[in-house]
């Protein structure tokens, strides 16, 4: 069973709602997916080993062969290349990496390299946690392929936390593409409700079950509970505003080290995740 | 015409209330909501809209089933995964490559346009606004940051503004990249939190690729001291100026809850915390504008 933790909004405690609930339970595995910003191993503080190198494919024109004829640059959708009088450009950071430019080119002057966009990192074998992390370099645009080569870690016998990155586009898609279930981490404040609604439209449009964590429960008003309430949507847990939650937080601490009575709320909801992700969908 | 966009890394940093403040601060500006994701400074600003158009995304495949003979040849070469067993497309994974189209020995596969979301002209009691809504699980985000940013272009010429000023999105990948390329200024907020120092290091790590004048500012500073001081030395390292360190403050949450930016929330609530935290970001504020007057 995949649980993917997202919300629409930054900053809501997707990170701490994904370790917390991963150190509260025994033989789970914890991806943290948020390729752009991976921050689960600040809390963790695990020794991490590479696992994987994630290249994308990228043009080389052999200029002996190329006839400047600019079928590539014709083909190309994302305007990654372009015909010169007396050369082909290639713009790296705009290319998907489709191939399309050495299918259509007649001379058979194209040839794919790779480079590498980013990379897997996984935690060393004597943690308590499966634990494994992606990092986007710097300046690469590409999050997706990255959260894919990630995702192929995920041993499917066991359960997986998968902490997502926050918004509603292509990265987002990827994480709760393969979900089983979807907790949504909100604040009722009126940008915690918005992005909250955002991110409920993706799911359901994914057909992904969705459950919700409250988070700074007592800030802002009651319009996410209230709404949650109509649209028959479980709140599984309450995270309080709370001044000790938020320094642990400040200092990379999971609170539920320093704050044992939350084991069992954070055991609890996982019982509950698996009784609703088995429910709707039938995954065990 | 002068372009400061203002991101985090982290999300939740206070972009958003900041970009709002500023708004209420600066003259002859145009906003442009870039966080096109989750669009909030609308919740604020509460826009008039003056005109709203689709913005093409990246098209998607189609396959004539009738003429589709089942060889397999587009499944093997689509390197997104999106032909499905059946021969119909996955339109989350497709990103409209075309490869598949020159591939089909049967002419069988098209491409079809695509609506990835709306971007929105508006104008708000601060001055004109532009801004988007991506649809449902759409692609792209960085392609309509691109058409937010040219529409706020074409206000700020209309308007004979001055100034744009961008709320970027989080992370540091394609909406990011989109958001800050050829800004003049770019503000990274940052939180004194293990997360929120290391997303500022990315972030700048970022601004340094594209080489854009960056300068930084920490909120909530006093939420945790001794990492508002890592901060500061990470920064006095890395030579980005730290303009203003912004205390935590319940006015944001109770300036957001009336939709207000907490300028004109503490101008009616004579509160004096309220208005000397109102002052610290006009001071921000002014910096900026120097600064941003200067890149001339």
């Amino acid at each position: 069973m995949k649980i993917a933790i997202a919300s629409g909004k930054g900053g809501t405690g997707k990170t701490t709602v994904a370790v917390n609930l991963a150190l509260a339970l025994e033989d789970v595995q914890l991806f943290d997916c948020d390729v752009e910003e991976p921050n689960c191993n600040l809390f963790l503080g695990f020794e991490l080993e590479p696992v994987e190198e994630v290249t994308c494919l990228f043009p080389e024109i052999n200029p002996d062969k190329c006839t400047l004829c600019g079928d590539c640059a014709d083909f190309c959708r994302y305007n990654a290349l372009a015909a010169l009088p007396k050369k082909i450009l290639l713009f790296p950071s705009l290319c998907h990496g489709c191939g399309g430019c050495s299918f259509v080119c007649p001379a058979g002057a194209i040839e794919e390299k790779s480079r590498s966009i980013g990379i897997i990192e996984k935690a060393s074998s004597d943690t308590p946690l499966t634990f494994f992390h992606g990092i986007l370099n710097i300046g690469e645009a590409m999050a997706t392929l990255v959260i894919r080569s990630l995702q192929r870690h995920i041993d499917e016998s066991r359960p997986a936390i998968i902490d997502s990155p926050p918004g509603t586009a292509c990265p987002v898609l990827a994480v709760l593409g393969c979900a089983d279930y979807c907790v949504l981490v909100t604040e009722s404040t009126p940008f915690g409700f918005h992005d909250f609604l955002l991110a409920l439209e993706v799911a359901r449009a994914l057909k992904v079950p969705v459950g919700v964590v409250l988070n700074r429960d007592g800030l802002g008003d009651s319009r996410v509970e209230d709404f949650c309430r109509a649209e028959g949507i479980p709140i599984l847990l309450r995270i309080p505003n709370d001044r000790m939650i938020a320094r642990l937080y400040s200092e990379g601490i999971p609170f539920v080290k320093e704050m044992p009575e939350w084991k069992e709320k954070f055991e609890e909801m996982f019982e509950t995740i698996k009784a609703l992700a088995c429910k709707s969908t039938g995954v065990q | 015409m002068r372009q400061l966009a203002i991101i985090s890394g982290k999300g939740g940093c206070g972009k958003t209330t900041l970009t709002a403040a500023f708004s209420s601060l600066s003259e002859n500006t145009v906003l442009a909501d870039c966080d096109v994701d989750a669009s909030d400074l609308p919740l604020i600003l509460k826009p008039q809209v003056l005109k709203t158009e689709d913005c093409l995304g990246l098209e998607l495949a189609s396959i004539d089933l009738k003429l589709c003979t089942g060889c397999g040849i587009c499944r093997e070469i689509c390197r997104f995964g999106a032909v499905l067993e059946n021969f119909t497309i996955n339109p989350y994974s497709c990103e409209g490559c075309a490869v598949c189209t020159v591939a089909c020995p049967e002419n069988a596969v098209s491409l079809m346009p695509r609506v990835s979301g709306q971007v929105i002209s508006s104008i708000t009691r601060f001055g004109p606004m532009a801004h988007a809504k991506l649809d449902t699980g759409e692609e792209a985000s960085g392609k309509l940051v691109n058409v937010v940013r040219k529409r706020a272009l074409e206000l700020a010429d209309r308007h004979s503004c001055k100034f744009i000023l961008i709320d970027g999105p989080p992370g540091t990948g394609c909406p990011v990249i989109a958001a800050i390329t050829g800004t003049d200024l770019v503000l990274v907020l940052s939180e004194p939190t293990v997360s929120g120092l290391h997303d500022l290091k990315r972030a700048i790590e970022l601004t340094a690729h594209f080489r854009i004048p960056t300068v930084a500012c920490i909120n909530k500073y006093d939420i945790n001291e001794k990492k508002s001081l890592e901060i500061e030395a990470f920064c006095r390292e890395a030579g980005i100026p730290l303009l203003a360190c912004l205390p935590y403050a319940d006015i944001t949450t109770e300036a957001m809850m009336e939709e207000e930016t907490v300028i004109e929330y503490a101008a009616h609530s004579g509160d004096p915390g309220a208005v000397e935290f109102a002052n610290i970001i006009r001071n921000l504020w002014g910096e900026i504008e120097m600064r941003l007057s200067d890149t001339s």
